[in-house]
């Protein structure tokens, strides 16, 4: 007999929203709006964005978190992607000069079916679902964004690796005509990142294509990103051109900027510090409306709250020395 | 026009320097209200590294004073020194403040920990140590009570206070950023026009 046995992060099925009241959400938050004059300016927060792009199909998931969703204003506009430049800002200044469409990706290493294939190729949409993970930046803050992809596990099986694929890299697009950012060595370019074969075949990673159920921005790594729940922001590659099964553990671009700094692995650790800061807390970007928000802080989980489905990926390593 | 910038230069100035401080006000205004503004999804982080900015670009502005009127000839620009100078000053402590209250929550152990612990707070926490003095001995009483000589020997302290407030910029940030650089620009030229200088008024002097 089969027992399932929900883990700690998954939503518990009396804890979902009704679809009805989830897709009547802003008329509700509206409602409140006109109720209330002292909550207008905050549900004018969460409503006010007509989110851009074409909206996806997607089904839902059980990889929820039972928290209110970053606005999605805060995600578009508060970026790491020094492709476009090294302030927050200016990814959504300047990323719309990147050309996401055609856009493909090369397959290469160890693997029976490489080569270059279209990003239809690669996606399929009915496969797309939605979920909602914390994302944890190595800088000490956090959001909770409602991410649209497709499982990286699934992806990857269809180019059947072969058992000398250890690792799989991944590379984002350099081009800097199209990413201004990059005519200054911030990173040595293209940015690069990796992982440990059995940790992308793990059920958590995400190839991302959207976000709040529309296709995904390109400041925040459009039109294919990667999603680690468990791993520092900085893994969670954007704008991904090359996927590469090897055999040795691949280059990583933090790690190769700081290796003191950032490690292959960068779990999400509470205990292990940055150099330059703690790592035993975050400041949760906008989380809650309204100007406490700006105060928020939650104590960082070992593996950002995903420890049920990846700490068996790490028995027996010591991840003080593989941080 | 002379008269008029007898009258008016150092309010004028003085509002300028003062500025910064009330744009920051504002966009917490703004954020207080629940209105969108330019601090962004971190606003905290966004305030520390404005005032941050702010102080070590008010200092290197202080540093060109000098230059400017020698190069310019305007000797009344250095009697705005000691109030821009004050402003420097202002916007560290300003810049302390909202890490210390903001960031550590006025906790002083944690104050302590990251002094101890990171290369980058530690060289910043000397500068405003070493500005405090300068500040203390800004008034006319006390350049008296010190005499020219000893005052201008104190107060050369400025020159290794800009040098580590712009290593404390290099050593914050992530990756290779422009930001830095600019202002290890700005401060090498500032500098490095004092080093001719004085090599060139020693060797003057070297031979008469």
């Amino acid at each position: 007999m089969l027992i399932r046995r929900p883990k700690s992060w998954e939503l518990k099925e009396n804890q979902t929203t009704p679809e009805k009241l989830y897709m009547n959400r802003r008329q509700i938050i509206a409602g409140l709006g006109l109720a209330s004059g002292a909550v207008t300016s905050c549900a004018q927060a969460t409503t006010k964005p007509d989110i851009p792009g074409r909206k996806l199909d997607f089904s839902s998931s059980k990889y929820k978190i039972d928290e209110p969703s970053t606005p999605y204003d805060l995600v578009t506009s508060y970026n790491n992607f020094y492709e476009f430049g090294t302030d927050k800002s200016d990814p959504a200044k300047y990323a719309h000069t990147l050309i996401t469409d055609p856009w493909s990706i090369e397959v290469e290493g160890h693997a029976a079916k490489t080569g270059t294939f279209a990003l239809e190729d690669i996606i399929r949409p009915e496969e797309q679902e939605e979920r909602i993970y914390r994302l944890r930046c190595v800088e000490a803050w956090s959001m909770v964004i409602p991410w649209v992809g497709v499982p990286l596990h699934k992806v990857l099986a269809r180019f059947e690796p072969t058992s000398k694929a250890k690792y799989v890299q991944f590379v984002t697009k350099f081009e800097p005509k199209q990413m201004r950012g990059t005519r200054w060595p911030a990173l040595d370019w293209p940015y690069l990142e990796g992982l440990r074969m059995d940790e992308a075949m793990n059920e958590l990673p995400l190839l991302a294509t959207g976000l709040y159920g529309h296709e995904i921005p390109k400041q925040n790594g459009a039109p294919l990103r990667l999603v680690v729940p468990w791993k520092y922001g900085f893994k969670s590659i954007k704008s991904i051109v090359k996927i590469r099964f090897v055999e040795e553990e691949p280059k990583t671009s933090w790690k190769k900027s700081a290796p003191r700094e950032y490690g292959f692995y960068s779990n999400v650790n509470p205990l292990i510090d940055h150099p330059r800061w703690s790592q035993a807390s975050e400041r949760v970007l906008g989380g809650a409306a309204g100007f406490n928000s700006v105060f928020s802080r939650r104590p960082t989980d070992m593996f950002n709250g995903y420890g049920d489905a990846v700490a068996s990926l790490y028995a027996g390593m010591d991840l003080k020395r593989d941080y | 026009m002379s008269k008029l910038w007898d009258r008016w230069g150092k309010p004028l100035v003085f509002v300028a320097l003062a500025l910064p401080l009330l744009w920051l006000l504002w966009q917490w205004g703004l954020l207080f209200v629940g209105k969108p503004g330019a601090l962004g999804a971190n606003p905290i982080e966004a305030t520390n590294r404005f005032l941050g900015d702010t102080a070590l670009r008010v200092l290197l502005l202080t540093l060109a004073v000098t230059p400017f009127r020698d190069i310019t000839g305007w000797i009344k620009i250095t009697k705005l020194r000691r109030m821009i100078g004050l402003f420097t000053f202002f916007y560290v402590a300003l810049h302390l403040t909202s890490y210390f209250g903001m960031d550590l929550w006025f906790s002083l152990s944690a104050l302590l920990k990251d002094i101890a612990k990171r290369t980058y707070i530690t060289l910043g926490m000397i500068a405003f140590g070493l500005l405090i003095p300068l500040a203390l001995t800004s008034t006319n009483g006390m350049i008296r009570r010190l005499g020219p000589k000893r005052w201008r020997r104190l107060h050369m302290l400025v020159y290794p206070i800009a040098m580590l407030g712009v290593l404390h910029h290099f050593l914050m940030i992530k990756g290779n950023q422009p930001a830095p650089w600019v202002h290890f620009a700005i401060l090498a030229v500032l500098l490095g026009w004092r080093i001719v200088k004085w090599y060139q008024r020693n060797k003057a002097s070297g031979k008469a």
